[in-house]
């Protein structure tokens, strides 16, 4: 299986006519996609149009009622088998970081390897060692969520989620609780993982890091996938009226 | 000036004062204040004079070590009282061992026992006593020093802990005819019993209970919901009168002795009100921990185990001591079934002609005993909040 991370036609997540409820309320309305390995999309659109509950049905933090999600070959189901597996394949980033606030930062990291993983204690420390050098906060190990930034919370939780080696990495608005000085130092992390090679879907505003690092942008817009471009395409020739307000509205300030 | 004033504002507070400055500022900072302040002293001052003039006076204190080792066991027998001691001498030993190895609060604590023993060891009791007082003493300090930066046996003591519970109440109890009936244990000995039982045994059947009516299936949250509604909805006593009476009537084949029913009934009371402190705790923890929690992979038990339960309990502390407290007092409500615990020793020495007339000695004594236990785990809950540096992080 050489070269497998760049076969072409070898889609990493496949959606099929993906359908959610919230009661009556119809939050996702038909997504057929799919990812490719090392793909880096980044998905955009206005507040409540489904971006969070679509990138949460990935890692079944929710469930889809209809229609088929398949993740790294394993269909997404009430098989707690699968689910587990899924999660041990798909690391998540949250917008407001969602730290154990009474675990240190190194903690925070170690526990899944330690009790997922079944690493030893110290293979775990070692790795999370080096995961912390690679976000830039070696010197914040031993300290707890609660006595570092927010840049610095949001830099352990993508730590955190790397420690599992996840295949992919979902990233949900991570700039967005972000004071603006803070947020500049959280995407140099993700530019970095870009570059590794990660296969990286990112719910974000920050159109400058979606230019720069997407391969594909997704435009939301009530619970459908209205655009789905490159983002050269998608910024200089969006198809759809929506779109075009939604860029000009982003792009203003 | 105004400036002037500002950056005195701006100092740190001081932190020592003097007495008459405290009182100054506390008590004395106006005029209604000097007034309460003075009402209440002249009130306390009277109530201590009473009591003290009564205290050292009028009262007959020989009634208490005429019957201390009544107070202490019941009726328990003479001549098995190395029982008792022994089950002290394993407590010694655990705490010892703790104390050396976890330090810190445990510490203190094995410091503090061993100086109530070394009390004892120099108090005018019967020679033999005070030679238990004496063992006591040198058990809990060699097993300290045995103790002492063995990190490695950790698992090994706590183990230590749980086997502990069976073995206490084996040696309690002996077997068959040489050992000692239930019936036989009394006074302090058996409000303790039941205190540790009730406590130990109903905090987990509480925190499982308000998993329970968490839960998602709807049978098992209906379930536990139900049963802590009900438990709650009556008082222990009928709960103790039930036990007492209509098991026995109404399950005749079942024998269980009567301390035992009266453990049953404390735990299974006491674990629907840990529960809905529990919940309380829960409840307070924000959805995205468990969501954390779930994107690293971790099950529902784990997640429980190593997320959710340590900042859940932990935030929950004083009311889950504050219910270890009333059960501990609680426990006395087995003197109404006819149990002779301390408060039933107590009312069974002043209904004992030879000390008539002698309440207030007796239950000002009680009281005071009660107290002493209350208040310590009510003080080792607060150093438990600092140690976990609860609302630091
Ligand atoms: N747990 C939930 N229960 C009910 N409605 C929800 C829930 N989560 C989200 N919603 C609703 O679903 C819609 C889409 O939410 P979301 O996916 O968070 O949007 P976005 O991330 O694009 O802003 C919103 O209208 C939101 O109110
Ligand atoms: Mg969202």
């Amino acid at each position: 299986m050489a070269g497998h991370e760049n076969a072409p036609n070898d889609p990493i997540i496949i959606c099929e006519d993906v359908h959610k409820w919230f009661d009556d309320f119809h939050v996702l309305r038909g997504i057929t996609t799919s990812f490719q390995t090392g793909e880096r999309a980044v998905i955009c659109g206005p507040s409540g149009s489904g971006k969070s509950t679509f990138i949460r049905t990935l890692n079944r933090l929710e469930e889809h009622q209809r229609g088929t999600i398949i993740v790294d070959g394993v269909e997404l189901s009430d098989d707690l088998r699968n689910i587990n597996l899924i999660r041990q394949e798909v690391g998540m980033v949250f917008q407001q970081f969602n730290l154990f606030p009474h675990l240190s930062n190194l903690q925070n990291i170690t526990l899944g390897p330690i009790r997922v993983r079944k690493m030893t204690k110290s293979e775990a420390e070692e790795i999370a060692l080096s995961l912390l050098e690679r976000v830039d906060i070696a010197d914040q190990a031993y300290k707890y969520p609660s006595e570092i930034s927010g840049g610095q919370q949001q830099r352990v939780a993508i730590a955190r989620a790397l420690a599992m080696e996840p295949k992919i990495m979902l990233f949900d608005e991570p700039t967005s609780a972000l004071d603006p000085e803070m947020i500049t130092e959280v995407l140099d992390v993700m530019r970095e993982l870009a570059r590794s090679g990660m296969t990286m879907l990112v719910v974000t505003h920050e159109m400058g890091f979606a230019r720069e690092v997407a391969d594909r942008i997704l435009f939301f817009d009530e619970g459908a996938i209205v655009e789905d471009a490159a983002p050269a395409d998608f910024f200089d020739n969006p198809q759809h009226e929506r779109t075009k307000l939604f860029i000009s509205q982003t792009l203003q300030h | 000036m105004e400036e002037r004033e500002f950056t005195q504002e701006m100092k740190p507070p001081a932190h020592t004062k003097s007495p008459a400055r405290w009182l100054k500022d506390n008590l004395f900072n106006t005029w209604y204040n000097v007034l309460l302040s003075c009402l209440v002293l002249v009130v306390l001052f009277f109530v201590f004079k009473v009591l003290l003039t009564w205290a050292f006076t009028e009262a007959k204190w020989g009634v208490i070590p005429a019957n201390l080792q009544l107070f202490g066991v019941g009726s328990y027998p003479r001549e098995q009282i190395w029982r008792v001691w022994s089950v002290i001498y394993i407590f010694c030993v655990l705490v010892g061992l703790s104390a050396g190895i976890w330090g810190a609060l445990t510490l203190r604590f094995a410091l503090v026992l061993g100086g109530i023993w070394f009390i004892g060891a120099l108090s005018p009791f019967e020679l033999s006593t005070r030679g238990w007082f004496l063992g006591a003493v040198a058990t809990t300090v060699v097993s300290l020093l045995l103790g002492r930066g063995r990190t490695n046996l950790r698992p090994w003591i706590l183990g230590g802990w749980l086997l502990s519970f069976p073995l206490i109440m084996i040696v309690l109890r002996g077997f068959g005819e040489n050992g000692v009936l239930t019936s036989n244990w009394g006074g302090l000995l058996l409000t303790l019993i039941l205190a540790v039982v009730g406590i130990v045994v109903s905090f987990p059947l509480g925190v499982f209970l308000a998993l329970c009516r968490q839960s998602d299936l709807p049978a098992i949250r209906w379930i536990s919901t139900a049963y802590i509604e009900a438990v709650r909805g009556v008082p222990l006593i009928t709960i103790l009168f039930m036990g007492n009476i209509l098991v026995p009537i109404f399950m005749p084949g079942l024998d269980i002795n009567q301390v035992l029913r009266m453990m049953l009934g404390i735990t299974f009371f006491s674990a629907a009100y840990m529960a809905e402190n529990v919940r309380g705790g829960l409840q307070g923890i924000p959805r995205g921990q468990h969501e954390a929690a779930q994107a690293v992979g971790l099950n529902y038990v784990q997640t429980m185990l190593f997320i959710v339960l340590p900042q859940a309990l932990r935030s929950v502390i004083p009311a889950i001591v504050g219910q270890f407290i009333a059960l501990f007092k609680d426990t006395s409500l087995v003197a109404i079934i006819g149990l002779i615990d301390l408060l039933g020793v107590a009312r069974s020495v002043i209904a004992n002609p030879d000390w008539f007339g002698l309440q207030a000695e007796v239950y000002l004594f009680a009281a005071i005993i009660y107290f002493i236990f209350s208040y310590s785990m009510s003080y080792g809950s607060q150093e438990i909040e600092t140690a976990l540096g609860v609302g630091e992080h």
